[in-house]
């Protein structure tokens, strides 16, 4: 049984469709990338998920059918959403950023605290300061561990890799790795298909709303369209 | 000497009242953007409904606690069942539905209790004591202690519980504190029940000293924007101490200035706020949100 499985989504902003009927399944403990250009659904699909957006279609967790897709609901069945821009809280302290992370736990675990700052030791240096005050790798870094602390089943992110220097991007994907090895399941939303391919398992294509490839993350990278297009070679 | 130190002590106390009711003001603002008009006479009819428990028998502090939860309960209420449904919509049409707000409750208190003045007698005597020539009232020294026992509840609430932490989560990024789960509009009702409860500590607290009537809390809610701007509007610390601040330099300035005196009180007030937006915008302890790009 896949962890999520959506059917037939359709969302639109006003009178834009941005999905058109997207099907797809992800299985427990996967790591999947999400591919395709400007415009093509990529984060509509991730906020479908979520319940950021509305949506016509069907999202099945673990089996089960969600009726009420609002993201308070969906953080309470284990899904953490790192929307693109890496949206902390620009205000408060790294501590309570991870702290609201926890929100949908009982009580923040000091276990899960120090578990967040072993991956990221720079956060616990900075866990007095302001978020906003954080450089964007930092940030990126709070917004994962902030999920981390909710101990999601399922963790989408959106663009993590943008506008970071690349030593902090492979820090950010070897993170994300290491979660995945220790059973959270992963969807990730990526431009940079070369980075992404590598680190999935398994990858979706999507094309002006719909998925036009899928398979494992080994084919797409030598489908000789995907090459053209994605990887630029 | 003798009487300016008087006139810092009554200063801090009705000081402490601007500052309870100004850090109702901020509460909501802070959450969602709102200057709630309606806060002064939200607060008035608190200090009707505390002063009915007690006319009906009921000790003070009984009377009080009721009436902060009716109070929370109320807000809580009014969120959720008149601002929630304009939530979203454009910020004027709830700034003006709360001046709207402002005249409905002021008719209620009206039509419930009459227009004539009550004596409501506080728990704190008024009757002077003298220290080192200073005369002051225990009801004095009782309203500047519970507006700072206030304060500290208050602060407290925000920084060492779940709820705070929900509540400034809901403030600062509602979009991002529903994604781990935080829910927002609930922590907005509770935001403006916190806030009725505030300002009836604020009504009740002035009741014993201005008469209670429909009108009591009108001219106390211009101090109180005076208060939430000079501390800066979304600083709750600020406003009490804006309050506290802006009670004794009015008092002052009342006392030393003799063009001013009386008269002029509430225009002073108004020079303070047009004072603070021209040269410290956030005020004295709002800080202008820090973002690196």
């Amino acid at each position: 049984m896949p962890l999520l499985e959506l059917r037939d989504l359709e969302a639109r902003y006003g009178e834009i469709r941005a999905l058109h009927g997207v099907s797809l399944s992800v299985d427990d403990g996967d790591f999947v990338a999400i591919l395709g250009a400007n415009g093509a659904g990529k984060t509509t699909t991730l906020r479908a998920i979520s319940g950021t957006v509305k949506t016509t279609g069907d999202v099945i967790l673990e089996g089960s059918k969600v009726f009420r897709r609002t993201p308070e609901a969906m953080a309470r069945r284990g899904v953490a959403h790192v929307p693109e821009g890496r949206g902390t809280f620009a205000t408060l302290s790294v501590l309570d950023n991870l702290r609201l992370g926890a929100w949908t736990q009982r009580g923040t675990s000091q276990r899960d605290l120090a578990h967040v700052f072993e991956f990221f030791p720079r956060l616990y240096e900075r866990r007095e300061q302001q978020a906003g005050t954080l450089s964007g790798g930092e940030q990126q870094m709070l917004a994962l561990g902030r999920a981390m602390m909710a101990k999601p089943r399922l963790l989408l992110l959106d663009e993590p890799s943008l506008g970071l220097a690349p030593i902090v991007v492979r820090e950010i994907f070897d993170a994300l790795l290491r979660m995945n090895e220790r059973g959270t399941t992963i969807v990730v939303v990526e431009q940079n298909a070369t980075l992404a391919l590598a680190a999935a398992k398994h990858a979706f294509v999507l094309e002006t709303g719909r998925i036009v490839l899928s398979g494992p993350a080994a084919d797409l990278r030598a489908n000789e369209s995907v090459r053209r297009s994605y990887l630029g070679y | 000497m003798t009487n300016f130190l008087q006139q810092i002590v009554s200063g801090l106390a009705s000081g402490g009242i601007y500052g309870s009711l100004a850090l109702a003001i901020v509460i909501i603002h802070r959450s969602t953007g709102v200057i709630n008009f309606a806060q002064g006479e939200m607060a008035t009819l608190s200090a009707f409904v505390c002063w009915t428990l007690v006319d009906h028998g009921w000790s003070f502090w009984a009377a009080f606690a009721a009436t902060l939860v009716l109070s929370f309960a109320g807000g809580v209420t009014l969120q959720t069942v008149v601002i929630r449904p304009l939530q979203g919509g454009p910020l004027l049409g709830i700034v003006i539905l709360t001046i709207g707000l402002l005249i409905a409750f002021n008719g209620l208190t009206t039509w419930i209790w009459g227009g004539a003045a009550k004596q409501f007698a506080g728990p704190f005597s008024t009757a002077p004591i003298n220290v080192g020539g200073v005369a002051f009232s225990k009801q004095d020294i009782g309203v500047i202690a519970v507006s700072i026992v206030v304060v500290i509840l208050v602060g407290l609430l925000f920084t060492r519980t779940k709820a705070g932490l929900g509540l400034r989560a809901a403030a600062v990024n509602p979009i991002e504190a529903r994604l781990v789960g935080v829910r927002v509009p609930a922590m907005l009702a509770v935001g403006w029940g916190l806030a009725a409860a505030l300002g009836a500590v604020a009504g009740v607290m002035a009741a014993p000293s201005l008469f209670l009537e429909p009108n009591m809390m009108q001219t106390v809610l211009l101090y109180a924007f005076a208060a939430a701007v000079l501390g800066g509007m979304d600083s709750p610390v600020g406003a009490v101490v804006g309050g506290l601040v802006l009670g004794v330099l009015l008092n002052l300035v009342g006392t030393y200035v003799h063009w001013i005196g009386g008269e002029l009180r509430l225009a002073t007030a108004l020079a303070v706020i047009l004072g603070v937006l021209l040269f410290r915008p956030s005020g004295l302890f709002g800080r202008p949100a820090v973002r690196r790009a």
